[in-house]
């Protein structure tokens, strides 16, 4: 319970730090940025927001319910191509698409071709690079976390309650309105917040389609003005909107708890006959191309150009690459383990006090660190961390062995304290899930048969929770590749993960290696959507 | 053999303490097979839980063999009260075959010694054939008898069943309750059950005790209880399941003849 508490202390700790840092940089600067940078940048960020949501409600909902409620070719594999953009992360598709809408590039030329123009000039489309570009691309690759969480609520709830509504004599189109997006509602608003603060996380996206938003006020003020007060208090507008954010999806995710929870029943599915049915593919299969087929297509075929010029991939990538496998790793094994404890602790507590509310908080605060965007993270780390290097330098001077330079500050270990808090709360909640499928019986069984707590734990738990950790390694491991907002603010000098490689391509404008560089980011982001489809056609099968 | 004298077992709410059992007294002889009988939430569970060890006492105390292992100040730890206990979901580990089940409370036992003993018990329930099974691959009345089997294994002081039939349905519970009083008797183990069935308890135990509220009403053998009842709730509780049997036998045989009407 202690070690539980403890990190859970750790995980708290850049918040509070951010706090002290805001109020420490004072009034003066407050009225300086709310003359320059703020009001742009929060002006930009809300419209983003905004956009954002509305497109990932309106794609990630109708792709749900097209795929729920109509019969059509190709919609067994639609099931789960719709959640390939999952492992496609903003700063990639961004990086992607400057490429692919680039007037000169495939996309508008084929365009051209079709409608036999000669010039560029002759046909003047939308600069990607804009606000409503972002939106776009934003929307694209992150419609998915709706499309999941409304899918899984059409499949489980909706098939009594819509085919009562259909006796009851609605119009197909009036079941939607009436019947399927209300009930809809907690589950979309669920999705639309995880991918909310996805978009609020982003750094790379905004930047290489030149939008000012708040992570980048919060990057460009800390790293060139070296402004740490100032950022912090950007951050702390930012960490406003998480907090509104995190109270959505909570109140929607209680509202979910409430909704009836009936077998599986799949829906009788309307078969769409004659043009309509064709329709219905090529408006399925779109979020898919756009989302996750061109891009990554692209990434292969620069990858493909790249290596056959240069005959090999430069060293550096290789390294680059080295750097993100080990990284992750380590920042695995951490957090799984921290995950464990947590969860371990909280059950204990919780039989202990038997079903008396308030003890979970270590796990719900140890959960917080997923919805702190990156750059806000990193700002928040910095005083803790100094605080850790002072205490070390400290220590070591009573030791008479004076270390001067700092050892945590800028160098792997505040990345990885970045990671694990970043993540914890995806190690947590996994375990959490296996753990509560272990019947409180068995660890007494275990006890009762001469066994302590932890060689309980040892025997019995962890054999039985194989799956949870494996799942939970999983998704932190590619999370923690993937990773780049605080990456680029703690790494160490000359660290580079194949993610700030890409973005130091990507904004010096030289596309050398980024194409491979995001390729492997993206097959390595592939896994855990496979392991998600699998999920949700196994769920769509039956019981189990 | 086993003396409960006097626990009060209980939560703190915001406002006042909540007891569960209170001020609950009996105690077991070597060899007896003892019944706690009571409707669900009188906090018969709970008393089992305090002699396993899980439950901490405001009250009392527990003793086994003459030594404490729970008192107020002092709980001796699960693990370390040779103490055997059934589920009333068995708790079998989905990770283990039988006879890994059966061997998990046998550590301290060289090799050999702890292979001839798991035959041994595999033997006494008859599921020789079984060894190599998951428990998921069982029914539920070989799920029982491996967790009984699991359960005596390391010769346990004393064997807590828990509802040990509620999860079967009618025509085993009736085989298995003789055959489980066969077993326990062959052994000489003596064992402490916990169920809200007026016949389970008639058909195993040598001694019943009648849960009301978390207080002891009566602690008496099965005769003394059925001729002559000092507590007017203990007559109501025993007949009160008697009623209850008759009434749902007579809508049984109702369903019967309603069916045999319909099928003319």
């Amino acid at each position: 319970m202690m070690a539980a508490i403890v990190i859970a202390a750790i995980v708290f700790s850049p918040v509070a730090s951010l706090f002290t840092t805001a109020l420490e940089g004072g009034l003066e600067h407050w009225s300086h940025l709310w003359e320059t940078v703020l009001p742009v940048a929060s002006w930009n960020t809300l419209l983003l927001l905004l956009g954002v949501g509305v497109l990932v409600t309106c794609l990630g909902t109708g792709a749900a319910w097209l795929v729920t409620a109509y019969e059509f070719p190709t919609r067994k594999y639609l099931g789960w191509a719709l959640l390939l953009p999952l492992a496609v992360p903003t700063y990639i598709i961004a990086f992607a698409y400057l490429d692919l809408w680039h007037p000169l590039g495939p996309l508008q030329g084929f365009l051209r071709f079709v409608l036999d123009i000669d010039s560029p000039r002759g046909l003047r489309l939308p600069d990607i690079r804009s606000l409503p570009g972002a939106i776009f691309l934003l929307g694209f690759v992150l419609y998915p976390y709706v499309y999941l969480s409304t899918r899984l609520m059409f499949l489980t709830q909706a098939a009594g309650m819509v085919e009562a509504a259909r006796i009851l004599g609605e119009s197909p189109f009036g079941v939607v309105l009436r019947v399927a997006l209300p009930l809809a509602r907690p589950a979309i608003a669920v999705g639309v917040s995880l991918a909310l603060l996805e978009t609020l996380n982003d750094i790379g996206a905004s930047e290489f389609l030149g939008v000012q938003t708040l992570t980048v006020a919060v990057y460009t003020t800390w790293v060139t003005r070296s402004d740490l007060g100032a950022a912090a208090q950007i951050a702390l507008t930012m960490l406003l909107i998480v907090v509104f954010l995190i109270q959505v999806e909570k109140k929607a995710r209680r509202r979910q708890r409430y909704s009836t929870i009936q077998r599986m029943r799949p829906m009788a599915a309307y078969v769409l006959k004659g043009w309509k049915k064709w329709l219905a593919v090529i408006l399925g299969w779109i979020p898919v191309v756009i989302g996750f087929v061109l891009p990554a297509s692209y990434l292969l075929v620069e990858a493909i150009k790249r290596i056959d010029q240069a005959g090999q991939v430069s060293d550096q990538i290789l390294k680059a690459a080295f750097n993100t496998l080990w990284i992750a790793v380590v920042a695995t094994l951490i957090t799984v383990i921290a995950g464990l404890v947590v969860a371990w602790a909280t059950r204990r507590v919780r039989e202990s006090f038997q079903g008396n509310g308030s003890v979970g908080w270590p796990a719900k605060l140890a959960s917080l660190g997923y919805a702190i965007p990156g750059t806000v993270l990193a700002i928040g780390l910095l005083v803790p961390l100094r605080l850790v290097d002072n205490a070390i330098d400290w220590i070591t001077t009573l030791a008479d062995r004076p270390v001067t330079q700092l050892l945590v500050l800028g160098s792997i270990w505040s990345l990885l304290a970045a990671y694990v808090i970043r993540f914890l709360a995806i190690s947590v909640g996994s375990i959490e899930a296996g753990l509560s499928r272990i019947s409180p019986s068995i660890e007494q069984a275990s006890r009762l048969l001469g066994y302590t707590g932890s060689q309980t734990l040892w025997r019995v738990h962890l054999p039985l929770l194989r799956p949870a950790l494996a799942s939970a390694a999983l998704l932190v491991f590619v999370d923690t590749m993937k990773e780049l907002p605080a990456t680029l603010l703690l790494r160490p000098l000359n660290f580079e993960t194949l993610a700030t490689w890409l973005y130091a391509e990507a904004s010096r404008g030289t596309y050398e290696e980024g194409a491979i560089a995001a390729l492997l980011i993206v097959v390595v982001g592939l896994l855990p959507v496979i392991l998600l489809a699998g999920a949700q056609s196994r769920r769509s099968k039956g019981p189990y | 053999m086993l003396d409960v004298e006097n626990i009060t077992v209980g939560y703190q709410t915001r406002k006042q303490f909540q007891p569960v059992v209170s001020g609950l007294s009996f105690s077991l002889d070597k060899g007896e097979i003892g019944c706690l009988l009571g409707e669900s939430g009188c906090g018969k569970s709970t008393i089992l839980r305090c002699v396993a060890g899980f439950e901490p006492l405001q009250a009392g105390c527990i003793r086994l063999n003459g030594e404490v292992i729970s008192s107020v100040d002092q709980t001796v730890a699960p693990e370390l009260r040779r103490v055997g206990m059934m589920f009333q979901d068995y708790a079998l580990f989905p990770h283990l075959t039988v006879a890994e089940n059966i061997g998990f409370g046998l550590r301290r036992m060289p090799h050999s010694q702890k292979k001839e003993r798991v035959r041994e018990m595999l033997a006494l329930i008859g599921l020789e054939k079984y060894a190599d099974r998951y428990p998921h691959e069982l029914s539920g009345g070989q799920q029982q008898r491996v967790a009984l089997a699991r359960a005596l294994a390391p010769e346990p002081q004393l064997l807590l069943l828990d509802e040990p039939f509620s999860n079967l349905d009618v025509d085993t519970r009736e085989r298995l309750a003789f055959e489980l009083r066969e077993i326990l008797k062959a052994t000489g183990h003596t064992a402490l059950l916990v169920t809200h069935n007026h016949d389970e308890a008639l058909a195993l135990a040598d001694k019943i005790g009648i849960i009301a509220n978390g207080k002891m009403m009566q602690w008496d053998t099965p005769a003394a209880l059925l001729e002559e009842t000092s507590n007017p709730l203990v007559a109501r509780i025993m007949q009160r399941e008697e009623l209850a049997r008759q009434r749902s036998e007579a809508r049984l045989r109702g369903k019967d003849s309603q069916a045999s009407l319909a099928a003319d």
